[in-house]
């Protein structure tokens, strides 16, 4: 039985949950940018699970965890074409069609692991790179500048798609495809170019969180995200689509995931109650979005497919 | 019977006879791409596939298997049926079979000693209230509050989970695995809830039964009350719907209820139709649920969201799941591929209105060019 309240058990809490934070922010942000051009995306959990794999297996054939990384965004990207084929070429429903999505990757990436791998076998990830001087800050460099670097490349990627989304011309287009299609339409933006575009981005991220989790695990498994792409959907709502948001989100379920690991370590709960603490994120979720949706508005055009004189 | 029947014979014989073909379509283009894949793999496709169906449906015992594998993606598939005809797009069936379960387990637990006339039909209902609270929640979050049902159910599919692990490693886990094995899972539960099995000496019990019965059930509530025409019409347009006077708030709340209620019957069957009479749990809900909370989905789209054409839909898709065993074993395929293959057919039968209307606007364009109309009039 130990005492969570120390400055090293907190300061580990704090170091863990930015590194748990990781697939939830990439994907979180991948889903904020297809939804502010008005693409729901419920097939989050597949893309990542066959992201996951393909980086898994890649770095088990090849043990280049680069290599990985990027085999783990082309599956996403593919995925992306898919599911732009999907929504923007034939208009399919967005909710239900995610399902399907989820479900295949859910499916296909179980099968591929069961076949070419088998048996769970470690891999190696890319380690903890130390941020110079900045490390060495007592305490706060443990917790924020001791991570591996895929950790850094998320937390950036915050600023950069808040940029994106809002200070330039291609994000005041998704934002106005997302509001009102028809207007963007008639003042000669293409709505199709733009969704097939964030969607592409959308899956890309998708596949980069799942390959960023099976890394950081060193492992792959059947279903290895366990709806870890359903929260990050959610946790587009939570932040009230700005990046800044999903990133609150993603940070407070990896640290209450880190704080109930802890718990368990230090032998504070038992296993029963840390199954309750574990439900806290969700509920949070749910009380958020009650008072989301009185005080602000989604994009209006949200799973609405766009059809030209409609 | 007449509207499904006359839209079905309409389908067959009218313009619109891709409507029928398409989910048959649908499926064959997800085992051609199955095919490919079991050939990139190594494996006979055709050798796979036979073993399937021979597993699936080959003999009694097998046929048996398959309607216990079918018997939650029928309750699911219904309660989607429901949720969908109204526009409510309820992702939480596998919350709602897991808030069934809970509570048909915890009436189990409280009166093990009610005879089985009494306790059976208890432990089912048991589930019908904990799956319809579990729906009625979100129902009530969007009816009342704006909460979008696709979040509030996946957030409370996490809810659920949780739930159920926490019940099962504490409170009514079984007092000899609390002492030592630590298996999460129930004592067995009272022979008196055990689901009677029917004569044929398979493993089918009355799950079957109460399941087809409530896809009638569902169908009449559909088709013939008040209450399902409201939910068809708030489902066709809700703003159509209010301005007729119809409660559109209630109504909504109303579909997530009945939709929940079926999930949670389905939960119920689960735990009392099992062969260790027990609830248990490996931490995950697709290890309690097989995923069936989604795959009912897939049931309920193939069956065209009809509760009765969903009865035949879920019996093929009970089979896929089942059959994929054998197939598994006769060319060392994994299981998995079918879970995937379910995942193609949603999103070829969704995808399809569209195609199915450019075909079909390519085609009437063609005879107008051959007979000599213009494009434009």
């Amino acid at each position: 039985m130990g005492d969570f309240f120390t400055v090293a058990s907190l300061v580990f809490v704090v170091g863990s949950g930015i590194r748990l934070a990781t697939p939830f922010l990439l994907a979180g942000l991948g889903e904020a940018i297809g939804q502010r051009s008005g693409v729901l995306n419920l097939g989050v959990d597949g893309v990542m699970l066959l992201g996951a794999f393909g980086a898994y297996w890649t770095i088990y054939e090849t043990q280049s965890p680069v290599l990985g990384v990027f085999v783990g965004l082309g599956v996403g990207l593919v995925m992306g074409v898919v599911y732009a084929v999907i929504t923007v070429g034939l208009k399919a429903e967005q909710g239900i069609s995610g399902i399907g999505i989820f479900l295949f990757g859910l499916g296909i990436s179980d099968l591929l692991f069961q076949k070419q791998v088998g048996t769970p076998f470690p891999i190696r990830g890319f380690g903890d790179w130390h941020v110079p001087l900045l490390s060495d800050i007592p305490k706060v460099g443990e917790m924020f500048f001791q991570h591996s670097v895929l950790v850094y490349v998320a937390f950036a990627l915050v600023p950069a798609v808040a940029f994106l989304l809002n200070r330039t011309t291609f994000g005041l287009n998704v934002r106005a495809v997302g509001e009102n299609p028809a207007a963007a339409d008639s003042l000669g933006v293409s709505v199709a170019r733009v969704r097939t575009t964030t969607i592409l981005m959308a899956n890309t991220l998708a596949g980069l969180a799942g390959a960023v989790l099976s890394i950081e695990l060193g492992i792959f498994q059947q279903n290895l995200t366990n709806g870890q792409g359903f929260i990050a959907i959610a946790l587009v709502y939570f932040g009230a689509w700005r990046p800044v948001g999903v990133m609150g989100g993603a940070l407070l379920f990896g640290l209450v995931s880190a704080t109930v690991l802890q718990w368990k370590t230090l032998g504070l709960v038992s296993g029963a109650a840390s199954s309750l603490t574990a439900m806290a994120p969700a509920v949070l979720t749910i009380l958020a979005l009650v008072v989301i949706s009185r005080t602000v508005g989604q994009p209006a055009a949200l799973t609405r497919p766009f059809e030209r004189g409609h | 019977m007449g509207e499904w029947l006359r839209d079905r014979l309409a389908r067959v014989a009218g313009p619109q006879l891709a409507g029928l073909l398409v989910p048959v379509a649908a499926v064959l283009a997800a085992f051609l791409i199955g095919a490919v894949m079991m050939l990139a793999l190594g494996a006979n496709p055709l050798e796979g596939y036979w073993a399937l169906l021979e597993g699936a449906f080959g003999d009694v015992d097998a046929l048996a298997d398959t309607a216990l594998k079918s018997m939650p993606l029928l309750l699911v598939g219904i309660g989607i049926c429901i949720a969908f005809r109204a526009s409510v797009i309820n992702i939480g069936g596998e919350g709602q079979m897991i808030a069934g379960a809970i509570v048909s387990t915890l009436v189990a637990l409280g009166f093990p000693d009610l005879p089985r006339v009494l306790l059976v039909p208890l432990v089912l209902v048991g589930g019908l209230v904990g799956g319809a609270l579990w729906g009625a929640l979100p129902g009530a979050l969007k009816a009342y509050s704006g909460v979008n049902e696709i979040l509030s159910t996946i957030m409370l599919n996490i809810v659920a989970v949780q739930l159920m692990n926490f019940l099962l490693r504490d409170p009514i886990m079984d007092p000899y695995e609390k002492e030592h094995g630590r298996l999460p899972q129930t004592e067995r539960l009272s022979e008196n809830s055990d689901l009677p099995l029917l004569p044929g000496g398979t493993r089918l019990h009355v799950g079957i039964l109460v399941a087809v019965a409530m896809a009638g059930l569902a169908y009449v509530l559909l088709w013939r009350t008040a209450l399902g025409y409201r939910l068809r019409a708030v489902g066709h347009s809700a703003a159509a719907a209010r301005y007729a006077g119809m409660p559109v708030k209630r109504t909504i709340v109303a579909a997530l209820t009945f939709s929940g209620a079926m999930c949670g019957l389905a939960g119920a069957i689960l735990v009392f139709g099992s062969e260790s009479h027990r609830f248990v749990t490996d931490g995950s809900s697709v290890g309690f649920t097989g995923s069936a909370g989604f795959n009912g989905i897939v049931t309920a789209l193939f069956g065209g969201l009809h509760p009765l054409w969903t009865i035949p839909s879920s019996f093929f898709f009970g089979g896929l799941q089942f059959g994929a065993n054998a197939m598994q074993r006769a060319v060392q395929v994994p299981a998995a591929l079918i879970v995937g293959l379910n995942g193609l057919v949603v999103v070829f039968v969704v995808s399809s209105d569209r195609l199915r209307r450019v075909v079909g606007e390519s085609l009437a364009q063609g005879r107008r060019i051959r007979s000599g109309e213009s494009i434009d009039g």
